[in-house]
């Protein structure tokens, strides 16, 4: 762990609360309106880090421990992802899946504390929340896997060092489907349209947001910042997997891949503008189609 | 050429897998003719393809094959379908995240199945068999779990394909002539099919083949 390892992690702290925001304002600018500040997210949790939390009486510490609990998996999974060739602090073999495993930490908080509320609510978004993620978990690790087997490596900071160009020329077919189902684990992670609306306020089609409802103050703080965390998180996989290495310098591939993030979280605005969420029945069967890509890509890449 | 042979490859397990997934009968059609139509490029990219008296063969081939299955099994199924103004929902027997599923684990045992096969010689990539088997075993799984005549006929055609990546991918000598033999009967085969499909739901008021099992008297 060097002191230029620990630059990405203090970014990512830094930066993450902007992800939403160019998502928010993009889809806004699609619309016609003029949309949220940039910095909407930072002020959001400043006014909610300054008020008090309502606790209901049939909740317990389950309640309450689930958004720091969640917040704290999702900040050790940010410790193991890289950025460009800058190496992640506490880097290993096989990390990955503890990335894959630190993210479904979080969800399982996340649950426990929509369950404990003790509202009809609450456990319909866990059970669909949960069967989506299901589904979304063999894509992300089979894709994974495919990516360590084009590269070699076995830890994130190696996978995604950016691929150089001979590297994955060979395989170019397997990098396009590989990244094509890491969007759809993105975008289904995070709560995006096609899986999810963000925006939504009908509780027929409330995923993510009915989880988290009955959370207030600095708790629903530490929620939004999470989530936050977590598009940058798994925005660094997706653009690592995609952007190749220029091979310059360590700096310029880290600032590149910085710069990148912003485009991807555009991109997320863009595609949720002008897709639909889809019906509740067809998430499952695109789930299964992106772990069918997952698994052709890493069937292409071993032989 | 190797790209090219695995471009294709590729699409057409991707095109097989959105067909098992896939709910509306006109969709379907269109996959299988994007299918055919893809394959009809496969002799073109064969190496040693389009040299020699043997290319123009293989163009002939190309262009005859695109224009059979990209064009007139189409026209003839979508017409067939027209006619006979069934609903354009697949209706099928298994459901379709378990089709899909079901086509994962397809390609993941003809990958193990077709890598470990003794072939006769040297073949252009080594996805050609693996492919064609999971491709032939998409268009039979369509048979089985799919309701409609409509749908059968369309798992014929994926079968078919299928067969056909390996035949081209494969033959030695004389391509030309078997594969014309073969395009020749699925032609007669599909239109003849066309045909049936009318005839069985203008007697029957539907083409729900399970049902076709069970006989009933008029009395």
């Amino acid at each position: 762990m060097t002191a230029a390892s620990l630059l990405h992690p203090l970014l990512a702290l830094v930066l993450a609360p902007l992800l939403p925001g160019i998502a928010n304002r993009v889809k806004a600018r699609v619309a016609g309106r003029t949309g949220a500040p940039l910095l909407q997210t930072y002020y959001d949790l400043a006014r909610l880090l300054r008020r008090g939390a309502v606790y209901s009486r049939t909740t317990t510490w389950v309640f309450r421990a689930g958004p720091t609990l969640s917040l704290a998996a999702v900040l050790v999974a940010l410790l193991i992802v890289p950025l460009g060739r800058w190496k992640a602090p506490l880097a290993f073999d096989g990390d990955f899946v503890l990335f894959a495993y630190l993210l479904a930490l979080a969800r399982f908080f996340t649950v426990s504390a929509a369950l404990d509320t003790g509202s009809a609510f609450e456990g319909m978004g866990a059970s669909r929340e949960v069967q989506f993620s299901a589904l979304a978990e063999p894509a992300l690790l089979v894709g994974m896997g495919a990516v360590a087997a084009g590269t070699g490596g076995l830890s994130l900071s190696a996978m995604l060092a950016g691929p150089s160009a001979t590297a994955w020329s060979a395989t170019g077919p397997a990098l396009a489907l590989v990244a094509a189902a890491l969007a759809a684990v993105f975008l289904c992670e995070n709560a995006r349209i096609p899986f999810d609306d963000p925006n939504t306020h009908l509780e027929l089609t409330m995923i993510h947001e009915v989880m988290v409802l009955d959370h207030g103050g600095p708790d629903l703080a530490f929620v939004e910042y999470a989530a936050s965390l977590k598009l940058w998180v798994l925005g660094a996989v997706v653009v690592g997997v995609l952007l190749p290495s220029f091979g310059a310098s360590d700096v310029l591939d880290a600032l590149a891949a910085a710069a990148a993030l912003p485009v991807l979280a555009a991109g997320t605005g863009l595609v949720e503008s002008v897709t639909s969420r889809l019906r509740l029945v067809r998430v499952p069967q695109v789930l299964a189609g992106a772990g069918a890509l997952s698994l052709l890509a890493w069937l292409l890449v071993r032989r | 050429m190797r790209t090219g042979v695995d471009a294709l490859m590729i699409l057409l397990v991707l095109t097989s897998l959105l067909l098992l997934g896939s709910s509306r009968l006109r969709a379907c059609t269109r996959i299988v003719a994007v299918q055919g139509v893809a394959l009809g490029f496969l002799p073109a990219l064969m190496p040693g393809g389009v040299e020699g008296a043997a290319g123009a063969h293989s163009l002939l081939l190309a262009a005859a094959s695109i224009l059979l299955r990209g064009v007139a099994f189409p026209w003839l199924l979508l017409r067939a379908q027209r006619d006979a103004g069934v609903r354009r929902e697949v209706e099928p027997f298994v459901g379709y995240t378990t089709s899909v599923l079901v086509g994962t684990l397809a390609l993941g045992g003809a990958v193990e199945l077709g890598s470990s096969l003794p072939l006769p010689g040297p073949v252009a990539s080594p996805l050609l068999v693996p492919v064609a088997l999971f491709t032939a075993s998409t268009g039979l799984f369509l048979i089985v779990s799919r309701r409609k005549a409509l749908s059968q006929v369309l798992g014929y055609l994926v079968l078919e394909n299928g067969i056909y990546t390996a035949g081209v991918g494969m033959a030695r000598d004389e391509p030309l002539l078997v594969e014309m033999g073969v395009l020749l009967d699925v032609f007669v085969g599909v239109f003849v099919m066309g045909i049936l499909i009318f005839h069985i739901r203008r007697e029957f008021d539907h083409i729900d083949a399970d049902q076709l099992s069970v006989l009933r008297d008029e009395a």
